[in-house]
């Protein structure tokens, strides 16, 4: 299906809220769920469910969702999860992507990086404005949906200490990468240079900071509260 | 129901120039990660082996390549887990901060290849393996992240090279 028929499957709103519920959850989503968290039938949710499987912008699979398996368990369900593929329409015909990855070969190739990224961090300080640094991770979530990064908040279990003194660290991830393509071919050049972003968007010497924290299949960037203060 | 063994799994050689030595302390920021990133090595999907002197927790004694020059040698059972690894773990910081450490290669420095599984290859092979990276490019021998040949190609490359030409 080309691109811009995948798109405008979107139109639709209903469809559009189920797409923009499921791609919301970073996991699989049964018809049950979406059609419940979306306000609308169930046969109606499967109905656009499936439209936006056959465009390419939904992938479906089955499975149990009890969690049980063998004899007994139940028939298996349909679940969806958002496709990985981009899709993009630029109209007239513009090919910003190809131009992204030569520029990106080259700085690689000359080892630019640290010109990069301070381009970047220019270009973050300049999104922000004269605002002040970001005062905290709910405005950190903000900040970063409104530049496509679809953040959300996660608590980390992995500190024994605050544990035992009952606070739970929250960080902000991110799910979607707004560099993937460029990303995956030059990792270290594009991944510093979103990070080199993000530290100027978010702004530095504030309440919250920017950390590489790597892990498959999410932006490579976190949000933290800055450990030198009482935030 | 039988479980697939592979049959090949995925070698990797990496070298890296040091601008100034491991004792300097410009480098230890580098060597304070050595540890935390190695360990993320050892419990990651798909790794299979690495390099270390005998004695020790890592490869950076070892010099192969020169004396200013560190060696990482690995394997693992897919590519993907490799790539994984090495952009979406920990290990992408020390790669974001390389300039830091490291002087900007001129030459191929990372060369991947494919091994029958259980296969642990020398420290030679490795560097032969890079040597035919620059000589002739990538190939099903001996490639790249930025060009990948799978372990059937591989095979299908050494069955025609056994083939005597007539």
């Amino acid at each position: 299906m080309e691109d811009i028929d995948a798109i405008a499957a979107l139109q639709d709103p209903v469809r559009r809220r189920l797409y923009e519920y499921v791609a919301g959850q970073g996991r699989e989503v049964g018809r049950n769920e979406a059609a419940e968290a979306t306000g609308v039938a169930r046969t109606l949710a499967a109905h656009h469910l499936d439209k936006l499987a056959e465009a390419g912008l939904l992938e479906s699979g089955s499975r149990r969702l009890t969690g049980r398996s063998g004899p007994g368990a139940g028939r298996p369900a349909k679940v969806y999860t958002r496709a990985r593929a981009e899709r993009s329409i630029s109209l007239p015909a513009r090919d910003y992507r190809t131009a992204a990855e030569l520029l990106a070969e080259a700085a690689e190739e000359a080892g630019l990086d640290d010109g990069l990224c301070a381009a970047a961090r220019r270009r973050g300080e300049a999104l922000r404005g004269p605002a002040e640094p970001c005062e905290d991770l709910d405005a950190a979530v903000e900040l970063l949906a409104a530049r496509g990064y679809e953040p959300h908040i996660e608590a980390t279990g992995d500190g024994a200490d605050e544990e035992a003194s009952g606070s739970v660290s929250r960080v902000v991830r991110m799910r979607n990468c707004p560099f993937h393509a460029v990303a995956e071919r030059f990792p270290p050049l594009v991944c510093g240079m979103n990070l080199a972003l993000l530290e100027g968007l978010i702004g530095a010497d504030g309440a919250v900071r920017a950390r590489m924290d790597a892990r498959p299949g999410e932006c490579c960037v976190i949000i933290e509260a800055s450990k030198n203060n009482n935030h | 129901m039988t479980s697939a063994v592979p049959a090949a799994h995925l070698a990797e050689l990496n070298l890296a120039k040091l601008r100034f030595p491991l004792d300097d302390p410009r480098m230890e920021s580098f060597v304070e990660l050595l540890n935390p990133v190695n360990g993320a090595a050892d419990g990651a999907p798909g790794f299979v082996w690495r390099l270390v002197e005998e004695g020790a927790h890592d490869a950076t004694a070892l010099r192969p390549a020169g004396e200013d020059v560190i060696v990482t040698m690995s394997v693992w059972e897919t590519p993907e887990a490799l790539w994984e690894f090495t952009y979406r773990s920990g290990h992408l910081e020390v790669m974001r901060r390389r300039r830091e450490w490291f002087d900007r290669h001129v030459e191929a420095y990372l060369v991947l290849w494919w091994v029958p599984a259980g296969h642990i290859p020398t420290v030679d092979e490795g560097l032969e393996r890079l040597a035919d990276l620059r000589t002739n490019g990538p190939s099903p021998r001996a490639f790249t992240f930025a060009s990948t040949y799978t372990a059937a190609e591989a095979v299908d490359a050494l069955r025609a090279d056994a083939v005597p030409t007539a």
